[in-house]
């Protein structure tokens, strides 16, 4: 790990507040949230159901926009981007694990793994693809469509597929959430351990106080705040 | 980065998992269905037209009054195409002191070209005469005549008949030529020789009155291209004429024909549309959160574009050209069955059918295919965080008006008849607007009887609330493909009825022209005598067309070769209180009972436009040296191919008596009695009989080979109307199989939850059989009414068979289709989740 990597922020909330209307009403989802994530860094975002984990990190990502406020990934504000650049920068710099693995059911495990670098267009995808695969211990599985898989199984293809473009930023949502205990942990030692080889910055949404330790540091969402 | 190679990777993924297998199964018979009448259309119409050749003796006639420049005969060999020539001219035929004016046509080897030439030598007064095909012309020195002549000159096998200075012996006596009933005027007795006698004759003379023809036969194609060749040579004196300008009655049956094979090609092309856009609305559905993972992971909306247009284009060039395939495959078959029941033998195809179905193909998926893909570039990414997040729907309207512009393209196209088109497509988009709108209401209006039910219905019910757009979005498109199959029934059954019963079997078959007022007593104690209905007689004054609004006319004034030979020729004038009942009018009025004696005139439509006049002006006829005016006030439509005695211009009684007229009737005469004519002509030796029953027979056939065509088209189109039903049905399937699971968790069993849906799909089927039965009525009117020109009568009986066959259908094949939805074990689907 260099030293730059350590000091620059990756991700950078400033003042970041949602709010949806229903109805008459303003629902306040998120209120000024201020938040930096340095490169190299794994922060746990904590907080009951509701409290707006998910809304955060889906505003981390770019793929819902703030009523107010601003985000810059990787030093880009990227609300002043239009939607295609997003989606461009999410590409370069963005990895994802959600909690109900969202594997394209039509895709074998090593084409969903292959897809984001085919979207990319480069050039090497399935070496890359498998070797990610072996990695996560599915070498034996590649052909094998996300109906056939386990759950724990379809969350290491997942995870394959998140660290496959070799990101600077990891989110994610819950990924434990669809999972049994022990499966879980399995996961969570998997997704750390591949953040550790790789330098990858995590940022992890979950209600699981156990996993949110295993974190360098952890932000709790109360009411849409920040409490801690 | 390579688009294209991705989306060709995906296509073969998503073909893989099953996810392509409705929408190409729905293309591939639509198109196939579509093929398969535009390859059969192809080969009927080329046979029926064929067949109609055979009247004409060749596929086209070049006529002339001068020997004809041998530019034209070069041309048609350049081409491959058969030709054969004829000369015609009257002259006196005499046997001893005995002579006859007659019609000579003398004739090269090879004629006719098309049709039979039957010739008989059996001479004596059996009835009927043993005949045979002639397979030569007569040889050189000898003569065939006809019946008239034989009887009128009382001739025998072998005697010597004289024409100009040669002498021919009678070898055979004409039964049947192939051209004989062209034109109804001068039907002389004819006289039969070849062409090498002529000279010996010497009547072929600077100024003689001879009509010189050009037969020419081959393939359509070449036929037609020498046509347009020919056509723009011509001279004056010189025309061209293939079936269709010579006969108004076989013209109109084969245009009739060509429509109904149109609209059932028609009625395929508007399932397809309603199978394709269900199709492609569930792949949009399903890929839903493939396409919001692929945006998270970078995606633009401009690749996920171009990604699904590479995608459905190439499903839809496989899909299409696997459906041209069968659609070749099925017509092969069809016409191997067919080959007993249509006569004449079928020609090949032509490629265009194929051409037209690979591009009907593409149209259509790409019509109804791009709304919702111009929806799916456009899915939210943070889907894949809140599954509750759809696509908007703000491309669906502007879509699907792209898909019906593409659609209403196609059907002018495919419809070859702009009036058939509109009327078709306009009833289709009204229909699709009319029953979007009942459906909302209607779904609106049944949710709130919920609380008066139990049961399965609702359950039903409220599902068909929950699911309100997919509820409405399948009801339209099953009440379409279900309008398309009654509409269709409708057609087939009521029109191609209302056709047959237009030609009864007792349609006058026989025309008597040239009687004169004297002889109308004494031939209706002939007809008493042998027992025949006595048909009506209709007055006829000959008169030539002198001066519209007073200003002289002559045929120089004219561009159009048929307007200047019908101001060289004298029209029929008749005079009738009442109009016949085949006649309608397009403009103006009959006369009433009080306008006898009006100078005012009805006249054909089609005349009137060549001539160039309409209401309100006034016409002069020369009648027998003194003139005669007349305004006309209406414009009628005459049904030609009923056979009735037709004029061109009719005024009220009271008119045109003080003229000499002569009378003109028609009567239909049993083949058992056929002998009646020759004692007819020996009774009135001036009448001139025509017997028109070849032609009757001819269209007669047409209308049945049409009937049996339309048949089995209509297989077609219920195999596409099939194919709707399964896109309906498979479209809200991955909803079924999650409430399934979640229902059966809680406790449901099989039989509850079958029950509950057979009650929405009967509901649903019930609904698409209302709209269905409302459209089918109003389509079958108005292209009875307007563009078929046949009395469309209400069917009652179509609002129960549309409500019914909807429920029964709908609920049998949607029961069939969630088969699998019931009996997947819950915890799998939970699981998938």
């Amino acid at each position: 790990m260099s030293d730059n990597l350590v000091v620059r922020p990756i991700v950078q909330a400033t003042a970041l507040t949602k709010q949806v209307s229903t109805g008459d009403e303003q629902l306040t989802i998120l209120e000024n949230i201020n938040l930096e994530v340095n490169a190299g860094d794994s922060v746990a975002v904590v907080g009951a159901s509701g409290s707006g984990k998910s809304t955060l990190l889906g505003l981390l990502a770019g793929l819902d926009t703030p009523s107010s406020g601003k985000v810059h990934l990787d030093g880009e504000d990227i609300f002043l981007l239009d939607e295609d650049a997003r989606a461009a920068l999410r590409g370069r710099i963005l990895g994802f694990v959600f909690q109900s693995f969202q594997l394209l059911p039509a895709l074998t495990a090593i084409e969903n793994v292959m897809l984001p670098l085919e979207l990319a267009g480069i050039s090497n995808a399935t070496t890359a693809a498998l070797e990610l695969l072996e990695r996560v211990g599915l070498g034996t599985r590649l052909k094998h469509y996300p109906r056939q898989l386990s759950g724990g199984e379809q969350q290491r293809v997942a995870i394959a597929r998140a660290f496959v473009t070799q990101p600077q930023l990891l989110l994610a949502d819950e990924p434990t959430g669809n999972l049994d205990s022990t499966t879980g942990a399995q996961i969570i030692e998997l997704m750390f351990e591949l953040n550790r080889e790789r330098g990858t910055t995590l940022v992890l949404v979950t209600h699981d106080e156990a996993i949110s330790s295993r974190c360098a540091w952890r932000i709790r969402l109360a009411g849409g705040k920040v409490v801690n | 980065m390579n688009i294209f190679k991705l989306s060709f990777r995906m296509l073969r993924r998503d073909w893989r998992a099953g996810e392509l297998r409705v929408l190409a199964f729905a293309l591939v018979i639509a198109v196939g269905g579509m093929t398969t009448v535009g390859f059969f259309a192809d080969r009927v119409q080329l046979a029926l037209s064929r067949q109609g050749n055979q009247l004409l003796g060749a596929d086209l006639i070049i006529f002339s009054d001068h020997t004809l420049p041998s530019q034209y005969a070069e041309q048609a060999k350049r081409q491959r195409l058969a030709i054969s020539t004829a000369l015609k001219f009257p002259s006196m035929a005499a046997k001893g002191d005995n002579s006859l004016l007659t019609e000579i046509k003398a004739v090269t080897a090879g004629y006719p070209l098309r049709g039979e030439l039957r010739i008989s030598e059996d001479f004596g007064d059996t009835s009927p005469r043993t005949t045979r095909i002639a397979n030569a012309i007569p040889a050189p020195g000898s003569a065939w005549v006809d019946e008239k002549l034989m009887i009128q000159l009382a001739l025998s096998r072998g005697d010597t008949i004289e024409v100009g200075t040669a002498h021919f012996i009678v070898t055979a006596l004409i039964t049947q030529e192939p051209d004989y009933s062209i034109g109804f005027i001068n039907l002389r007795p004819r006289v039969l020789i070849n062409t090498v006698d002529l000279p010996a004759t010497g009547l072929v003379q600077q100024g003689s009155r001879i009509g010189y023809r050009l037969l020419v036969s081959g393939d359509s194609g070449e036929v037609e291209n020498f046509r347009k060749w020919a056509q723009s040579r011509l001279t004056l004196g010189e025309r061209i004429e293939g079936i269709r300008d010579a006969r108004p009655e076989i013209k109109a049956a084969l245009e009739r024909a060509e429509k109904f094979l149109s609209l059932a090609a028609l009625a395929s092309v508007v399932l397809a549309a309603a199978a394709a856009a269900l199709a492609v609305r569930r792949f949009t559905q399903r890929h839903l959160d493939g396409c919001a993972v692929m945006r998270c992971l970078g995606a633009s909306q401009a690749t996920m574009l171009r990604l699904y247009m590479y995608h459905f284009a190439t499903l839809g060039l496989i899909a299409s050209g696997a459906g041209c395939l069968l659609g070749f495959v099925a017509q092969g078959a069809l016409a191997f069955w067919l080959s007993g029941l249509v006569e004449a033998e079928l020609p090949w195809p032509s490629v265009w059918p194929a051409v037209h179905g690979l591009l009907t193909g593409l149209v259509l998926l790409l019509g109804f295919a791009l709304p919702p893909l111009l929806n799916l570039r456009s899915v939210p990414a943070l889907r894949v965080l809140r599954r509750d997040i759809g696509m908007s729907n703000t491309h669906s309207l502007t879509g699907y008006a792209l898909g019906l512009a593409a659609l209403s393209v196609l059907f002018l196209w495919k419809a070859g008849d702009v009036r058939l088109g509109a009327s078709v497509m306009g009833g289709f988009a009204a229909a699709i607007a009319v029953f979007g709108l009942l459906g909302f209401l209607l779904v609106k209006a049944l949710s709130h009887m919920r609380g008066q039910t139990g049961g399965a219905l609702r359950y039903g019910l409220a599902s068909i609330r929950r699911r309100a757009t997919a509820s409405v979005v399948q009801a339209v498109a099953l009440g379409l493909g279900l309008m398309a199959l009654l509409a269709l029934t409708l057609i087939r059954d009521d029109l191609l009825q209302n056709w047959r019963t237009s030609l009864p079997p007792d349609a006058p078959d026989h025309f008597l022209v040239n009687i004169q007022a004297d002889q109308l007593e004494p031939l209706a104690a002939f007809f008493n005598q042998h027992k025949i209905a006595q048909p009506p007689v209709f007055p006829m004054v000959r008169g030539r067309l002198t001066a519209v609004n007073d200003k002289p006319i002559a045929s120089g004034d004219y561009n159009d070769i048929r307007a200047k030979r019908l101001v060289e020729r004298e029209f029929n004038l008749s005079w009738a209180q009442e109009m016949p009942s085949d006649n309608q009018i397009i403009k103006g009025h009959w006369w009433k009972s009080g306008d006898s004696g009006k100078a005012v005139m009805s006249m054909e439509e089609g005349i009137a436009k060549t001539v160039g006049v309409g209401l309100g002006d006034k016409l002069t006829y020369d009648v027998a040296g003194s003139t005669f005016s007349a305004t006309i006030t209406s414009l009628r439509k005459v049904d030609w191919d009923t056979f009735r005695v037709n004029f061109f211009v009719v005024t009220p009684p009271g008119v045109l008596e003080k003229y000499p007229a002569t009378y003109i009737t028609s009567f239909h005469l049993p083949p058992k009695q056929m002998d009646v004519t020759n004692q007819l002509i020996k009774a009135f030796p001036n009448l001139l009989v025509i017997d028109v029953a070849t032609i009757i027979n001819q269209v007669h056939k047409v209308i049945e080979q049409v009937s049996k065509a339309v048949e089995f088209v209509f297989l077609f189109t219920l195999l596409a109307g099939l194919a709707v039903l399964y896109a309906a049905i498979a479209s809200t399937q991955d909803e079924r199989i999650h409430e399934a699971a979640i229902f059966r968790t809680l406790g449901a069993k099989r039989w509850q939850l079958a029950r509950a849906w057979a009650a929405e799909f009967a509901i649903l089927g019930g609904l698409a059989g209302l709209f269905a039965a409302a459209g089918a009525s109003a389509l079958g009117y108005v292209i009875g009414e307007y563009a078929l020109n046949l009395t469309y009568t209400f069917n009652p009986s179509i609002w129960l068979t549309g409500v019914l066959s909807g429920m029964i259908g709908v609920t049998a094949a949607g029961l069939m289709g969630t088969r699998s939805a019931l009996s997947t074990p819950p915890l799998i689907t939970l699981r998938n989740i």
